[in-house]
């Protein structure tokens, strides 16, 4: 089974592009939830993280802030 | 250890073109590189880079990197080179993840912002401080908050957030907004924007996010209630790592019109060497200058 993945992000920040391109070239299904003008949604990232920069992952449960690629892959099992 | 002909170190405006021009030459490089895109990633709305009228710097800095990866260019991503020296004729470059060797060696590794040295803004920093208006402003919105600086930057910064943000407050230590007239003319014509000139952040403070910061003037120091700080008080060299090179007062590393520093085979380009306009127009030529002085130094020595 495929873990879930949750992408926080903004559409402008360079680093959250390079962490949704980084999961499409590695055939990742993520659900990408755009914080912008959403405080529901800042609220769940501020409350997961206990921080405010974007991206942060969650996968399964495993919160990830930043592009943090290696541990990203370990995450998801990606070689 | 494979021994390049050329590392270039960055991947901004400056060290993209140079390997494009690089691969255009067929030459056997590598790049190094922290980021893709540099600050141009970072900028908001672009209006100067001959052919857009307008794009934005996330899409110009995408751009970039397609036309990079075009040339199946060999990327070293989110590594950060910690030492660059010359040894028996070649010059060694150690990161924190490996070493490299080459014949020759273009540095463009830009520029970080400058940090406040305040108390609060450690502890603070993505907790409501952040130094990328471009990457986090969307998430203060509704929100009030400072932007910190008076120069282009700042008021790049503060234009983002004019839309997003209830107040924007922008705390400038000098007696006016400095920047071009063309942005500083859309900062005053904004309804929600407080400038606050002659005045210094002494400290950000908060509980677990940022919920004030504290600013001084010739009247007193008082407190101003924000959710957000956007730190937009210039810029740094990234050049310590290149010891040996020749570097002007500020750190940017010494270059000459053909982009050698004062090693001979290290060349540099873009914002940080000591170019005085700090333009992505001008660092893209810059890099295509060095890629080509590069190009010439490798072929009259022979290698």
């Amino acid at each position: 089974m495929a873990k879930s993945v949750k992408v926080y992000s903004t559409p402008t920040c360079p680093w959250c592009i390079r962490a949704k391109q980084f999961l499409q070239e590695n055939n990742i299904d993520f659900q990408n939830i755009d914080v912008s003008g959403n405080q529901q949604a800042v609220d769940e990232l501020m409350q997961k993280s206990g921080q405010m920069g974007v991206p942060v992952l969650d996968i399964e449960g495993e919160i990830i802030v930043g592009f943090d690629k290696e541990r990203i892959k370990q995450s998801l099992g990606i070689l | 250890m494979q021994i390049y002909d050329l590392i270039i170190i960055g991947a901004g405006p400056a060290g993209i073109t140079a390997s494009v021009y690089s691969a255009r030459k067929k030459l056997n490089f590598l790049v190094i590189s922290l980021d893709i895109g540099g600050q141009a990633a970072w900028s908001g709305d672009i209006e100067n880079y001959t052919g857009y009228q307008f794009i934005t710097g996330p899409e110009l800095a995408q751009k970039f990197h397609e036309h990079m990866r075009k040339y199946d260019t060999p990327l070293k991503e989110n590594e950060e080179v910690l030492e660059l020296k010359r040894s028996d004729g070649v010059f060694l470059v150690r990161t924190n993840k490996s070493n490299y060797s080459s014949r020759s060696v273009i540095i463009a590794s830009g520029k970080r912002s400058k940090e406040l040295g305040v108390p609060g803004e450690k502890e603070f920093k993505n907790r409501g401080l952040t130094y990328c208006a471009t990457c986090d402003g969307p998430l203060f919105s509704a929100k009030d908050v400072a932007v910190i600086g008076g120069g282009n930057s700042a008021l790049d910064a503060a234009l983002q957030l004019v839309k997003i943000a209830k107040q924007v407050n922008i705390v400038n230590n000098t007696p006016a907004l400095g920047g071009d007239a063309i942005m500083r003319q859309k900062v005053e014509d904004a309804a929600n924007v407080a400038v606050f000139n002659d005045s210094q952040v002494i400290s950000v403070t908060g509980d677990k996010f940022v919920s004030a910061i504290k600013i001084k003037d010739n009247t007193g120091v008082r407190d101003l209630s924000v959710q957000g700080v956007f730190v937009e008080i210039g810029l740094v060299p990234n050049s310590a790592f290149a010891g040996d090179v020749e570097k002007n007062g500020k750190g940017e590393i010494k270059i000459n019109l053909r982009n050698e520093t004062s090693i001979p085979g290290v060349f540099s380009a873009g914002d940080v060497t000591d170019v005085p306009e700090k333009q992505i127009i001008i660092a893209a030529g810059e890099g295509s200058k060095a890629a080509l002085s590069a190009f010439r130094y490798l072929a009259i020595n022979k290698f």
